[in-house]
């Protein structure tokens, strides 16, 4: 049945018969096919969140091998083979596996609901993108499985990886995972700027809009900007090993350098990545518990899109030791120190907001503390290893492994324990458990810095990077072993975090829709919310809509009791970019098995690539052909055909 | 006196709307605005490796002959006209004209596959491989590339054309179609930018 | 479970009653962090001399390394300081800013916007500018004074990386018979600045002796350029800092800085042929059978082993370390080291020879002549 091409949006309040008629329209079916078919954000969300904590364990359990190695000089606990195998897989899961399908699993939770909207742009594409993030994480592990997993680190550098030095399918494994896993970040990224620019509620314009969002939309630009060069690099590094190309090989004119710098001008930004999301979500959560707007939205937004800009360029101050010229150390040196300033207006910011509000203390709270300092831990040591002759002493030494940790823990991981703890009521409608969650933060907080604090120090002392084991008479014994003790009850502290969520799933204290009274759109629809999140589309007049009776800011109020009624169907609204004004009625799909049918057969493909199977490969290429063919097939019901009796 | 709709109530009085997908408003031409933008850095970044390796390998793996222009010209031109029928094909979408739109698309079509054509032709007749030396390895890479987006591009085109010729687009609803174009052009003016790369710039040395 | 706090109020509209989740007992978090950050410097050695810890390198014996001393502590000093600043500056919020009233009653409705916030941004920014461009001037400028060297160097030393060890050739530029190569123990005069080209034969590699100087990379397809001078005498050790496979953790190496006398009388040594076995002695059958079993990989200039795959061991007794700097030069190490390399260092590229027995004793009292 086709679509009629106008229509005018009534208003109206949320009766029980409207809910009843939406929660008919919008919820997953159930059974097999609606698990394989849901294209429910919510329940994305929560499937990358859960798979990303998966990897986080593993990767977790990964590091912990290697700190009972390290722990006492001259052990072998493990080969060096197995180390240098955990050490790489360590870097992979961690930074490609959890830290941003992560944050993707809170964005794409919070995004609809955020802008006063009912789901993602795409979102059959944000289902594929699930998918295919959970099949090339497997895709990678499965190389375990025959004891050949990348052993040349997460940064991969070349000629080791090659054919010559590294004979067996570990590479392999790494090329083909990570350009499968690339389709995943980038469908996933243009999902997310899509959304920003359309899928916001009327009068949500730019500049309401929360920090949070304005993170994840910024890295997302940055991905479909630097996503490319690491899977052009794993591709190129996959020709070379499978069909004699000389890229990195020099025996005919190859550069080992190449893979550096494309290798670099991908993870540099990506770094930033995996953190900018998180800084946002201290922005937002920072203010609920100082009973104040954040100071400096503005420049704060401005902070993060220059910080993600800049991020572009500095990506030579990881190879400041291969022998570059003078000028162009000096020039990425100098980036490489100006970046620290629009980083640093967010920390300038939170600590104003907390000096000008007035606290509440709570377990989402101490986190995001916590975050600040560690932030500002892992900045300063970042401004150490930019100074060119400094880092050469530096690089490649365990206090480059103490500033990445305080970056990736200190920013990713404690903002998602924070954000954890803050959206768990609004995700499972209730309460973590609020003195186990202090618990649990002291232990994890305790335990993380007794870990890698004194790893500056070791790094100081002159330990390299990736050595498997240590002279006994170095002087680095006893560093070791209070990193592993640390490390180790970081990891209690982690467990604490798991059971609370787990009895809390259960048996936590139920939460109404606004526990922390906070104020923006997420709070007003229940815990947790219904599959159409809003039953009356809410009309924004300005940033803190659940505050504004008492803050006075924007022109007006926003309407959240009486809103639009987008019922015929599934439905959503379009609004436009900058000032929210709306455009488009939308039809949206419902239950769709082809993301995940497409995800299978480019599972096979890949899979037939690392052995060479080139036919089955041919074949698998012709079944995703298919597959997107009949997932794009234009259909009446969304608005994509021409009605009949129309020219 | 009370204003006959209340001040809150304004902005949820918004006048008719488009419904569905529509042209360029569609979520789709969207999305294929971001494919483009992370393809044409993927280019770039192609060209850049392609760049890297001509300045910092010795010059004497280059092969002695420099590309020639016998086959890239004509095959340029030809894709230039593919790119123009295609865009009397959206044209045609967008004045409901069923007939220019799938004779536009099946212009661009053959024009496609003969540019794929001479392609292969180049490649076949080139005297050094892919695994010969770094600029073979970078030249069929990055020639490989752009055909593959081509190949994608024909793929597309043909199944437009059975869409529009089954008649499933009309002046409103016709996104699919401008959703393809816009791919279209985008692998036209990569091949410039790779023609210039590849072809133009070793005779400026 | 008390952990879990109290009963909440099930009016779904009510905010929630943190009163009751404080810690059992009372420990402000200001003491919670001090006992963290202390307990983690406290259980930091004070800064230590050389010989506990031969990488350290806040204080150096050479000339680069002890330009950037200054700076790796300048920088460490604003580090330190900004560190403790915001951490104070949170802390000290937090406790100052904690508002009874709102905990209290439990409802936590009150929300404000109190001006003045954006002052902090300003002079946060202010004071992060100026002390990064006064780091940028200070780097930019120590960059130019490392690049080279006050003088033109004495010699040049062409080091070749490769898994896993370094092998070096010294080039005398006035007398080429007087050049040589050894590996994995380098010798450099005193106070002399000393050129050094790197290599690599296979992967990137790191060349780095921390108590002279940061590292270079050696990497297959360039040379890269550096020097390196000593201003005390004594050993030194360095590591390899690129990781390079299996073995890279033991790719050692050490670095005598000689007194001008010793370090001629050094070159001299090194650059001599090995002295002659006496025919019939038991070292002399050493010597042939060093031939037959590890000639093809290790050179003995003089004889007619010329393997260049392994280190050259015309002057193997000269070093004190073995298997670049694993192990002592002893001859328990060494018979260990020849018997059976893959059980001490798996993966290297030294195979098992299974050499045993009276073989092994002969090329053993062999290579103890090899002075």
């Amino acid at each position: 049945m086709a679509e009629p091409h106008q229509k005018i949006p009534q208003a109206g309040v949320a009766t029980p018969e409207l809910e009843a008629r939406l929660q008919t329209i919008w919820e997953t079916d159930s059974g097999l096919m609606g698990w394989i078919g849901t294209v429910d954000h919510k329940e994305i969300g929560i499937r990358y969140i859960v798979t990303a904590f998966a990897f986080l364990i593993a990767g977790g359990i990964e590091a912990l091998i290697m700190r009972i190695q390290l722990a006492g000089p001259e052990q072998s606990v493990v080969t060096p083979e197995q180390y240098d195998q955990l050490f790489s897989m360590h870097g992979i899961t961690m930074i490609f596996l959890y830290a941003l399908p992560i944050l993707s699993g809170f964005s794409n939770y919070l995004f609809p609901l955020l802008f006063g909207s009912r789901d993602m742009a795409f979102p059959r594409l944000n289902a594929f993108s699930y998918w295919v993030y959970l099949a090339s994480g497997l895709f990678m592990y499965s190389s375990f499985l025959i004891g050949a997993a990348p052993n040349d680190g997460w940064f991969n550098y070349a000629p080791y990886s090659l054919k010559d030095f590294n004979p067996g399918p570990n590479m392999d494994f790494y090329a083909l995972g990570m350009i499968f896993l690339g389709i995943s970040t980038t469908v996933g990224a243009a999902n997310f700027v899509v959304t920003f620019l359309r899928c916001r509620a009327p009068g949500m314009s730019i500049n309401r809009i929360p920090i949070m969002v304005w993170g994840t939309t910024t890295i997302s630009m940055g991905i479909l900007l630097s996503v490319p060069a690491v899977s052009l690099a794993f591709f190129l590094l996959w020709m070379d090993r499978q069909f004699g190309t000389h890229f990195y090989e020099t025996g005919g004119g190859g550069e080992p350098l190449l893979w550096q710098h494309l290798f670099w001008i991908f993870a540099h930004p990506w770094v930033y990545i995996i953190v900018l999301p998180a800084m946002g979500m201290a922005s937002d959560v920072l203010p609920v518990f100082c009973r104040r707007p954040l100071v400096a939205y503005t420049l704060v937004v401005l902070g993060t899109i220059s910080t993600m800009a800049l991020g572009f360029g500095v990506w030579v101050h990881h190879m400041f030791t291969t022998g570059i010229p003078f000028l162009s150390m000096s020039f990425f040196s100098g980036a490489s120190f100006i970046i620290t300033i629009p980083s640093a207006i967010a920390v300038f910011a939170w600590v104003a907001t907390i000096w000008t509000g007035r606290i509440v203390v709570s377990s989402a709270f101490l986190y995001f503390a916590a975050f600040i300092a560690m932030f500002v831990i892992g900045g300063v040591s970042g401004v150490m290893t930019a100074s060119v002759p400094a880092d050469l002493q530096l690089h490649d030494t365990y206090f480059v492994v103490a500033h990445i940790h305080y970056v990736l823990i200190g920013i990713n991981l404690f903002g998602v324990l924070g954000g954890l703890h803050f959206w768990f009521p609004k995700m499972s409608g209730r309460m973590l458990g609020e003195r186990l969650g202090r618990w649990t933060f002291w232990t994890i907080f305790i335990g993380f810095n007794l870990g890698f604090l004194p790893m500056h120090w070791t790094g100081l002392l002159g330990m390299p990077r990736r050595i498997y084991t240590y002279p006994q008479d170095i002087g680095w014994s006893a560093m070791n072993m209070v990193t592993t003790v640390g490390s180790f009850i970081f990891a209690v502290g982690f467990a604490m975090l798991l059971i609370n969520v787990m009895v809390s799933l259960r048996r936590g204290a139920p939460a109404g829709a606004n526990p922390w009274d906070a104020p923006t759109l997420e709070w007003a629809v229940s815990s947790p919310p219904p599959p159409y999140n809003f039953a009356v589309l809410p009309v924004i007049a300005s940033r803190h809509p659940l505050w504004e009776s008492r803050l006075d800011e924007g022109r007006g109020d926003s309407s959240l009791e009486r809103g639009l009624l987008l019922d015929d169907g599934k439905e959503m609204l379009v609004t436009t970019p900058i000032d929210a004004q709306p455009d488009l009625i939308v039809k949206m799909p419902g239950d769709d098995p082809w993301p995940f049918l497409v995800t299978l057969a480019m599972t096979l493909g890949f899979a037939a690539l690392l052995l060479h199977w080139w036919w089955v490969a041919a074949g698998a290429g012709l079944a995703i052909l298919f597959g997107l063919l009949a997932w794009l097939w234009p259909r009446a019901d969304l608005g994509q055909k021409r009605e009949p009796g129309h020219a | 006196m009370r204003d006959a709709v209340p001040v809150a109530e304004a902005p949820l009085q918004i006048g008719s709307l488009a419904v569905g997908s529509v042209a360029r408003r569609a979520s789709g031409w969207w999305g294929m605005v971001t494919l483009v933008a992370t393809e044409a850095v993927l280019f770039s970044y192609l060209l850049f490796s392609y760049f890297y390796l001509a300045t910092q390998s010795d010059p004497g793996r280059y092969p002695a002959e420099l590309p020639s222009f016998t086959l890239s010209a004509p095959s340029t031109a030809i894709l230039i006209a593919s790119s123009i029928a295609v865009w009397f094909a959206e044209k045609g979408a967008e004045t409901g004209s069923r007939g220019r739109l799938v004779t536009g698309l099946l212009i661009g079509l053959a024009l496609g596959t003969a540019f794929v054509g001479l392609q292969v032709k180049e490649w076949l007749d080139k005297p050094f491989t892919l695994s010969a030396h770094s600029y073979g390895s970078m030249y069929f890479t990055v020639t490989g590339f752009h055909l593959a987006h081509v190949v994608v591009g024909l793929v597309i085109l043909a199944v437009l054309t059975v869409w529009s010729a089954l008649g499933y687009f009309d002046r409103q609803r016709m996104a699919p179609v401008a959703i393809g174009a816009l791919y279209w052009h985008f692998v036209d003016v990569v091949w410039l930018a790779v023609f210039f790369s590849l072809y133009i710039t070793p005779h400026l040395r | 479970m008390a952990l879990f706090g109290s009963r909440m109020r099930t009016d779904p509209h009510s905010p929630v009653d943190l009163r009751d989740a404080g810690m059992p007992f009372r420990v402000r978090p200001a003491v919670m962090m001090a006992v963290t950050l202390g307990g983690g410097a406290a259980a930091a050695p004070l800064p230590a001399r050389a010989a506990d810890t031969p990488m350290y390198y806040l204080e150096t014996f050479g000339a680069k390394g002890d330009m950037t001393v200054p700076l790796l502590w300048g920088l460490i000093a604003v580090s330190v300081l900004v560190v403790v600043i915001i951490s104070a500056m949170v802390i000290i919020g937090i406790l100052r800013r904690r508002d009874p009233d709102l905990q209290a009653g439990g409802r936590i409705i009150a929300v404000s916007r109190p001006p003045g916030g954006i002052g902090w941004i300003n002079a946060g920014l202010v004071l992060t500018t100026l002390v990064l461009i006064g780091f940028t001037a200070w780097t930019v400028d120590l960059m130019a004074r490392i690049a080279a060297p006050g003088r033109e160097p004495a010699f040049t030393i062409e080091v070749t990386a490769q898994q896993f060890w370094w092998e070096a050739r010294y080039v005398d530029p006035d007398d080429p018979a007087r050049s040589f190569e050894t590996a994995n123990e380098l010798h450099i005069p005193l106070g002399e600045p000393v050129r050094i080209r790197l290599r690599s034969t296979d992967v990137i590699h790191s060349f780095w002796v921390p108590a002279l100087s940061g590292k270079t990379d050696a990497i297959p397809g360039q040379i890269n350029e550096t020097w390196i001078q000593g201003d005390r005498v004594g050993v030194y050790r360095g590591q390899c800092t690129e990781y390079c496979g299996q073995q890279h953790t033991n790719m050692a190496m050490r670095m005598f800085v000689d007194a001008p006398d010793d370090f001629t009388a050094w070159w001299d040594g090194q650059a001599a042929d090995a002295e002659p076995t006496s025919p019939g002695s038991l070292a002399d059958a050493g010597r042939q059978a060093f031939r037959l079993r590890c000639g093809a990989c290790h050179a003995v200039r003089g004889t007619r082993s010329g393997g260049e795959v392994g280190p050259d061991l015309t002057h193997l007794m000269s070093r004190t370390t073995i298997a670049s700097a694993m192990l002592p030069n002893t001859e328990g190490h060494l018979s260990g080291w020849i018997a059976a390399p893959q059980a001490l260092k798996p993966g290297s590229h030294m195979p098992d020879t299974g050499i045993s027995g009276p073989e092994l004793h002969a090329i053993r009292t062999y290579l103890a002549t090899l002075d």
